[in-house]
């Protein structure tokens, strides 16, 4: 089975929700993002997020452009991306689900980028701005390369869509818990419990929240409610504020494990 | 002169878009899924609106009397007798209330957002003119509006900034990425995602997500049924050719619509050729460009080999962008319209050449179907008709172009 779908059933079974950090690859460098994924791992996290960084990412806050910038910089591209997982799959089998954008993806060739991204050991991936009515091919594709294919989902969105997001979502459902781009937020959205029951009950599907997620008390309220919890750009800012620091893989370490004890109920 | 039917949302001889907002394999809704309720909810009050005859005869009344339409077909015979050959006519649509085009499209979008209750307006600008005119149209209709615009773009069209600012709209510099109009649509439309419910976005061109393109077009295409009756009425036929500046493709379409089933009728679309068509120093998506995605539609995008988008360059700000409409797309794959470029030279030698033959100084995106004239006209029979669309007027581009035509001289 797919290492994502596993993990949600695994975490079902225990009655705790999905710790989901995110970062950018390539920042500060691709051979630290590497060494950030397996200190996340070792911090407790139960998917990891893994962005592509893409010139134009219009559903990003400030915060997550930035840190797309200097990894561009770098020299960072999906084939490398796609490389750093190969090499992390050497030690490590935590989930991973690439976070895109659609034209590096389309530039690489659906089918080509869906074959060398499970080859390499890719579980899943969520394309930002594809939404399923557009994403025929690329559905396909992932589909039969065995990748998770994650949609979003936003307050905005109808029951209708919620079906259709339902049935195109494999291994979970994103949902985006405020109108807006990624970015911290001092509170968290009201009427979260509702707009993630009516997901569930719509989608059928386990439900993932994101955008906004950035102390342990947020993250420890919504683990109450939802199956996961997405924390993006509160630690792409440790990465970026820690970015030349020779300690910067222990903070960010201890800082996501203080998420994810929060999220596992152990605060 | 004759009443213009307001507005018309099909063709039977081009069925574009399809039902999924499709030109062909372009176009389409490629938002975060935040914005596609408000994708539906705009097309929704978009269709209904266009089905409505009061909508229609309050647009077409401030159209008149507004904005100043009709704008004139004028026979420039100065600039026919330098060139030597075709006749040139020009959609003079920098007569019209604000200078360009721009408003054509600006006033309709807020009329609908209006009609939708939406108290905010937004809008991206990159030579300012579509800011200007969005800025206009709230002011006229008592709307909130929020302009972004790229920090290189507010150096070269300070005086279209001040404007804005005199209309009541605030100024949103962009610092990210290449500072220009690519940029500044990010910024408007992660304002857009966060403020959906009350604000709508007066997107400026033929591009974006679906139905934006159609909206947009359909707006502009009272300049190609304009000029339809206006030069059957001066000439007693149809143009040999129609030539006009694509930056995201506007005025373009907005002239070419008319006469897509006119198939005796020429059609030249003019991208920047910036300095050199070489990554980075221009904007010509069909010389340079491959299909992507960029903002919402599929189409051809100026992008390395990993999908990251192209810098581009131009002279003219309006022009200086990587992607291009989607129905542009699909009339360049099946040749009904060809594309060509003009480089910043040509543009600046076309600027100058207009304002001392016919007295009109032409905008610098308007500056590049001049050059293209210049080329095409003397190619063609004396008996023959060109129709090229003067988007905009060049005040806004003085200062700008002094600096390359006065080369460190004082103005
Ligand atoms: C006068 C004028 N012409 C042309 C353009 C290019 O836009 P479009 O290709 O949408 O007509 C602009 C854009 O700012 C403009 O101001």
């Amino acid at each position: 089975m797919n290492r994502i779908e596993a993990r949600f059933q695994a975490l079902k079974t225990q009655g705790v929700s999905a710790f989901v950090p995110y970062i950018t690859a390539g920042d500060p460098s691709m051979d630290l993002s590497e060494q950030l994924v397996l200190a996340l791992e070792r911090a407790g996290a139960d998917v990891i997020e893994f962005g592509v960084p893409f010139s134009d990412p219009v559903g990003d806050g400030i915060v997550i452009q930035e840190a797309a910038q200097r990894a561009l910089q770098r020299g960072a591209s999906l084939r490398k991306v796609i490389a750093a997982v190969r090499s992390i799959r050497r030690t490590s089998q935590v989930p991973l689900l690439l976070f895109s954008y659609f034209n590096p993806i389309l530039a690489y060739g659906i089918e080509a980028f869906a074959r060398d991204a499970a080859e390499a050991g890719v579980d899943g991936v969520l394309c930002v701005d594809l939404p399923p009515d557009e994403a025929d091919d690329y559905k396909l594709a992932l589909d039969q390369a065995g990748l998770c294919t994650v949609f979003l989902t936003a307050p905005t969105t109808s029951d209708d869509r919620l079906r259709l997001v339902g049935a195109k979502c494999t291994g979970f459902v994103y949902y985006v818990s405020r109108l807006g781009v990624t970015g911290e937020q001092t509170a968290l959205a009201e009427g979260l419990k509702d707009a993630v029951t009516r997901i569930q009950r719509l989608t059928g599907k386990p439900v993932a929240v994101g955008f906004g997620i950035s102390t342990p008390e947020q993250a420890a309220a919504v683990a109450g409610l939802a199956e996961g919890v997405v924390v993006g750009s509160a630690i792409v800012r440790v990465v970026a504020q820690h970015g030349e620091d020779p300690a910067l893989v222990e903070t960010v370490e201890t800082f996501a494990g203080n998420l994810a004890q929060a999220v596992k109920g152990q605060t | 002169m004759k009443e213009y039917e307001a507005l018309s949302t099909t063709s039977v001889k081009h069925p574009w878009p399809d039902a999924r907002g499709r030109y062909g394999r372009f176009g389409g809704r490629y938002v975060p899924e935040t914005l596609v309720y408000a994708l539906d909810e705009l097309e929704a009050a978009y269709r209904s609106a266009m089905a409505d005859p009061a909508f229609l005869s309050d647009l077409a009344e401030r159209q008149r009397n507004y904005v100043g339409r009709p704008t004139p077909l004028y026979r420039a015979d100065r600039l026919t007798a330098h060139l030597g050959g075709a006749r040139i006519y020009l959609k003079r649509e920098d007569l019209a209330h604000t200078g360009a085009h721009k408003i054509n499209n600006a006033l309709g979008q807020c009329l609908l957002a209006k009609r939708m209750g939406k108290p905010r307006v937004i809008a991206e600008t990159g030579a300012g003119q579509h800011g200007v005119a969005t800025a206009t149209a709230s002011a006229l209709l008592g709307l909130d509006c929020d302009v972004y615009m790229g920090t290189e773009d507010i150096e070269r069209q300070k005086l279209n900034v001040f404007r804005m600012r005199l209309l009541g709209a605030r100024v949103i510099g962009v610092d990210s990425g290449s500072k220009t109009l690519k940029d500044a649509i990010n910024e408007a439309m992660r304002d857009w995602v966060t403020n959906v419910q009350h604000t709508h976005y007066v997107l400026g061109t033929v591009h974006g997500p679906h139905p934006f393109p159609m909206i947009v077009r359909d707006f502009q295409s009272v300049i190609g049924r304009e000029a339809r009756c206006q030069i059957l009425d001066q000439e007693g036929r149809l143009p040999d050719a129609l030539i006009a500046c694509v930056g995201g493709g506007s005025n373009a379409m907005g002239l070419f619509y008319e006469f897509l089933g006119d198939t005796d009728v020429a059609m030249v679309g003019v991208e920047a050729g910036g300095t050199a068509i070489v990554p980075g120093m221009h904007a010509a998506r069909f010389a340079g460009g491959a299909l992507g995605m960029l903002q919402g539609a599929m189409s051809y995008v100026l992008q390395d080999k990993d999908g990251q988008i192209g810098q581009t360059h131009s002279v003219s700000a309006g022009l200086d962008y990587a992607s291009v409409g989607p129905e542009h797309a699909l009339l360049f794959t099946s040749g009904r319209v060809e594309y060509t470029h003009a480089s910043d030279q040509e543009a600046l030698d076309a600027f100058q050449l207009l304002s001392c033959t016919e007295g009109i100084i032409p905008a610098l995106e308007s500056a590049h179907a001049i050059a293209e004239t210049i080329k095409r006209a003397p190619t063609m029979r004396a008996n023959q008709t060109i129709i090229v669309n003067l988007s905009g007027r060049g005040d806004k581009d003085v200062q700008q172009a002094a600096k390359f035509i006065l080369k460190g001289e004082e103005i």
